[in-house]
């Protein structure tokens, strides 16, 4: 235990080698991590979060790359975490985001860490917030996390941000593939990367069009004016801006950078913000507690008897429901 | 060792044959290491600077520039100005035979020249590690059953 004080403080007083450390362990998690995750939660609270997701090709990288050198100029200092996927079969992972950060890479207003999906789901959502407070908890003011928008995991994840920027290109083809993986809903901001390309007004539309989903709709029917009532967005008060940017170049970041700040602004004035942030640390509580009294059950019940349930499972002798009874008996 | 195994593949100096540094990077990753492949071009300082970043257990360098007599010492070098002693590193590309001894007194644990199976990397690294290439393979944390 003193030890991971002392390697929390070396952090504090910016030791990249202990920072390093420090979120192995976190990633690692077990007991050490939940001592560490114990330690740092106080200092918890004040770091503005980004989350960025797109297919693959989409520029996250080169965008994130070129977000952290404009908050460089202005001073602030900033924390990247860069998620990958684990190969389901062997858990090994091939990591690459840092090779479109290089120009940042070596700041030592920076830190970028990569991160492996590492099979579990629940488990890399837990280990990414964790990463993300230990990041806020040794004073880095922006914190962005990128991840390959895929899926459910990649939505999970977005969903520890404060700011969720989507991203989407030209030529990728794959505008119902985000629809349909839920990655629309989840944007605070979407953009139009490599706005530069052929194909980027057709990408650009079919974003408006698909945003307006979800906005009221006023149409004229036989000369009278009708409403037609969207889907209904999730956050009254904001309406995601379509931005274009062009992030090898730089255009457009300035825009972005504005658009974050007045995202920022809105969480804060709406009274959004403070509620994401309680619906977020109550789905952590709760899903910590879940695993928690999992454990406590598998310890009790022992493995033997849990073995033979799943048996009985199998042979269709008893169903789900009642071996859950008999789990909490 | 219950831990990942964390590998950084770079390419420390100019010239730009990536080639063999894609195999290791995939290879390793095949065998169940988490991989961090940095690209072209990269300095000792931002090698280690990466290393040091990402808490890795392996640096593994290709080169074939012909300049490995300067760059890789100073990769070691760099590494231990940021008190990354533990770090295992390895190097491989066109090295010749005559200059491996140097190199090793230098602090490259080992050197791989061409044709060398990417199974006996593996196999270098975790009989460094004290595991068999089993151990790398276990898929995330199992959920107690």
């Amino acid at each position: 235990m003193p030890d991971l004080q002392a390697l929390f403080e070396s952090a504090r007083e910016g030791d990249r080698r202990s920072l390093a450390r420090l979120l192995s362990q976190l990633e690692e998690g077990g007991e050490t991590a939940a001592q560490l995750s114990a330690l740092l939660f106080p200092y918890t609270g004040n770091a503005h979060v980004i989350g960025i997701t797109g297919p693959p090709g989409s520029g996250k990288s080169t965008l994130l790359n070129a977000l952290t050198r404009a908050y460089r100029e202005r001073g602030e200092t900033v924390g990247i975490i860069a998620v990958d996927p684990s190969s389901p079969f062997t858990g090994g992972a091939l990591l690459g985001d840092r090779i479109r950060m290089q120009d940042v890479a070596g700041d030592p207003g920076v830190f970028i860490r990569s991160m492996a999906t590492r099979g579990s789901l629940g488990g890399l959502a837990r280990a990414a917030r964790e990463i993300i407070r230990a990041l806020d908890a040794v004073g880095f003011q922006r914190i962005m996390v990128e991840t390959v928008g895929a899926g459910q995991v990649e939505v999970d994840i977005a969903q520890a941000a404060d700011t969720v920027i989507v991203i989407q290109a030209p030529g990728l083809g794959d505008e119902i593939q985000a629809i349909k993986a839920g990655i629309l809903e989840i944007a605070d901001i979407l953009v139009v990367n490599k706005a530069d390309r052929e194909g980027a007004a057709a990408t650009l539309h079919i974003l408006q069009s698909m945003l307006s989903l979800s906005q009221p709709a006023v149409i004229r029917h036989h000369g009278q004016a009708m409403t037609i009532q969207g889907v209904k967005s999730s956050r009254e008060g904001w309406t995601p801006p379509i931005l274009q940017t062009v992030a090898l170049s730089g255009r457009g970041v300035s825009e972005l950078m504005e658009a974050i700040e007045r995202h920022r602004a809105y969480l804060e004035e709406s009274g959004e913000g403070e509620a994401r942030r309680r619906r977020r640390i109550a789905e952590e509580l709760a899903a910590l507690a879940r695993e928690r009294l999992w454990a406590r059950v598998v310890h009790q019940v022992g493995r033997a008897r849990l073995d033979g349930l799943v048996d009985q499972l199998l042979r269709r002798e008893i169903d789900l429901h009642t071996a859950v009874e008999r789990l909490l008996e | 060792m219950s831990r990942k195994i964390r590998v950084l593949i770079a390419k420390p100096g100019l010239d730009g044959h990536d080639r063999g540094a894609k195999v290791i990077a995939r290879a390793l990753r095949d065998a169940g290491f988490e991989v961090i492949y940095t690209g072209l071009r990269q300095t000792p300082e931002m090698i280690a600077e990466a290393a040091l970043q990402e808490d890795v257990d392996v640096v593994g360098l290709s080169i074939l520039s012909g300049a490995h007599m300067t760059l890789l010492p100073r990769v070691v070098e760099e590494l231990r100005k940021r008190r990354l002693d533990d770090v295992l590193v390895i190097a491989g590309g066109i090295i010749p035979e005559e200059d491996v001894p140097a190199l090793k007194a230098a602090g490259i644990w080992e050197v791989f020249g061409p044709g060398t199976s990417t199974e006996a990397i593996v196999r270098f690294i975790c009989d460094h590690f004290g595991i068999g290439p089993e151990d790398l393979k276990t898929v995330g944390e199992s959920i107690a059953l």
